[in-house]
């Protein structure tokens, strides 16, 4: 099962570290990312593959979104189908 | 990889444009909870309420958590209860709306539908039963909704239903008049009822039913709003495109709740319902879409056009984004529940003659729409009887949700809170109808053919 990770917040060193290291910690593989800076805000979306997740998706989801809160970024972790559904026929 | 600008679109939707998912509402047959002692009746309707739904609201809250939608209400919604408790030894009905009002509680669902009787073509002596019961069973629940049909199509209009269910709607408004007649707002009288309405205060589980179904409700006038703000001027054929793929994506997230929501349950998925469901919120209106076509003020003149293009892009767009399409399917016109018609309403411009005419062309009927507490039940009943022709002469599900607000007149505002929002009160016309009403009988059939 593929997740869609988006993150946005201020730009600052060690986002990507911080995210990814996040997502290891939850045995999360990361298969794509896309990312810019616009007017020094730091938008980055990831494909990451979460079959192998070690706690439940809801938990993934809560567990970034306050590691994104201590970190000072919305963290937000959605299961790709939702995109698909509403962009793909 | 998906493209950004698609995901950040679709997270758009959900933060700043009010897309959500209404209803996920569990349809369950209560046909095998029939007994003559209504104590046992109760126990065995409680029972199988609590057991098929006990997962119902979590699984909603999983899924909302997953994909990153919110689910804004899990519902049940139950066989008719005047064919559930026809056999039960008993004048009333009230133990039962009780007993629904509890399994509610248990299961953590904010409404239960299906205190409910089909009398289109004649009423048994459980339907009055559930009927007459339908004010006290009102007043003493907070979850329950209650649905009569009293017309269809193929069986015209039953003129006595009619008009018992205005002394009915009175009642019930006294009985509730502590707050404000809110137990109004959970009692609708229909024509063509459908049998897998998601949406309250109609749902009930019909009996052409399996035993347990999943039926979902879309919702979306923020995010059609939003796509027409940007084709300001452009000809209706743009308009109506717009809506139509704006409609699409909306259906498919529903199919995909709806889908994984009845996996997980493990009950067939039933339908998804195509309807545009307002709420009170700023930014989540109907009457704002209309407006957005080009009127001043929803309910002036071309409204009734411009919800007719509407309505039907809606169906367009949805049908092919899921593969059941059911419940009542429409643009919803409300207007306690929705910020732009309240607006509308106040300042006089929409009235109850124009609504009805606009429930010409949509869903549903006269919704949420509260009158003087003064009205009288001949003049409800007469409301009723106009809004059940058009359903009947139209084929088409119409239905009258009206708040006679107690001791409340024209410029009062009866205040509901939360989805049911605040209803301005409105104007009905004073000439009597006692006698029309009083005639009773049947309103015959209307032929299928000569159509003009």
């Amino acid at each position: 099962m593929k997740a869609i990770v988006t993150v946005v917040g201020k730009d600052r060193v060690g986002i990507i570290a911080g995210v990814c290291t996040a997502l290891a910690n939850y045995n999360v593989n990361v298969l794509d990312i896309s990312q810019t800076v616009m007017q020094g805000y730091f938008t980055m979306m990831m494909a990451a593959e979460v079959s192998m997740c070690n706690v439940p998706l809801g938990e993934l989801v809560t567990g970034m979104e306050k590691i994104g809160k201590e970190m000072g970024l919305s963290i937000r972790v959605q299961r790709e189908d939702i995109f698909e559904a509403m962009h793909r026929i | 990889m998906l493209n950004r600008n698609d995901i950040l679109q679709t997270q758009d939707m959900i933060d700043k444009r009010h897309l959500d998912i209404r209803t996920i509402t569990m349809g369950i047959s209560l046909l095998d909870c029939c007994d003559p002692d209504l104590s046992v009746c109760c126990a065995k309707i409680y029972k199988k309420i609590t057991t098929c739904a006990k997962d119902l609201v979590k699984v909603g809250e999983d899924i909302e958590r997953e994909f990153g939608i919110p689910i804004v209400n899990k519902r049940i919604s139950v066989t008719p209860i005047s064919i559930v408790a026809g056999s039960c030894d008993t004048d009333s009905y009230v133990e039962i709306a009780r007993t629904l009002d509890a399994a509610a509680a248990t299961c953590g669902v904010n409404f239960i539908g299906g205190f409910s009787a089909l009398v289109q073509k004649g009423a048994t002596t459980g339907d009055w039963k559930l009927i007459r019961s339908i004010p006290q069973a009102m007043a003493a629940t907070e979850r329950v909704c209650a649905s009569v049909n009293v017309g269809s199509t193929k069986a015209g209009i039953n003129m006595d239903a009619v008009a018992e269910m205005g002394r009915i709607i009175k009642k019930t408004a006294e009985l509730t008049a502590d707050n404000q007649g809110l137990g109004c707002a959970k009692v609708v009288v229909f024509a063509n009822a459908v049998e897998d309405n998601p949406f309250m205060a109609g749902a009930f589980h019909g009996v052409g039913e399996p035993e347990c179904v999943l039926n979902v409700g879309v919702s979306g006038p923020g995010v059609v709003y939003h796509a027409l703000q940007g084709i300001k001027g452009q000809p209706f054929d743009v308009v109506a495109e717009t809506i139509k793929k704006t409609a699409f994506q909306i259906t498919r997230m529903g199919q995909l709740v709806g889908m994984e929501a009845s996996r997980r349950l493990g009950i067939p998925f039933g339908i998804v319902d195509l309807s545009l469901a307002p709420t009170p919120a700023v930014g989540d209106s109907v009457a704002r879409i209309l407006e957005e076509m080009g009127l001043e003020i929803c309910g002036t003149h071309g409204t009734t056009a411009a919800l007719a293009l509407l309505n039907d892009a809606v169906k367009k767009g949805g049908v092919m984004a899921s593969n059941h399409v059911g419940g009542l399917s429409g643009a919803f016109i409300p207007v306690s529940e929705d910020e732009g018609m309240i607006a509308a309403a106040e300042s006089g411009t929409l009235v109850l003659d124009k609504l009805e005419a606009m429930t010409c062309v949509c869903s549903v009927g006269l919704d949420m729409i509260a009158v003087p507490g003064d009205t009288s039940a001949a003049t409800i009943s007469a409301i009723i009887a106009d809004e059940a022709a058009i359903g009947m002469v139209n084929s088409k599900t119409t239905a009258v949700r009206i708040i006679p607000a107690p001791g409340m007149g024209v410029g009062d505002r009866v205040e509901m809170g939360g989805l049911l929002g605040s209803a301005p009160v409105m104007p009905v016309h004073e000439p009597a109808s006692e006698a029309f009403i009083a005639r009773g009988g049947r309103i015959p059939a209307p032929l299928q053919s000569l159509k003009n």
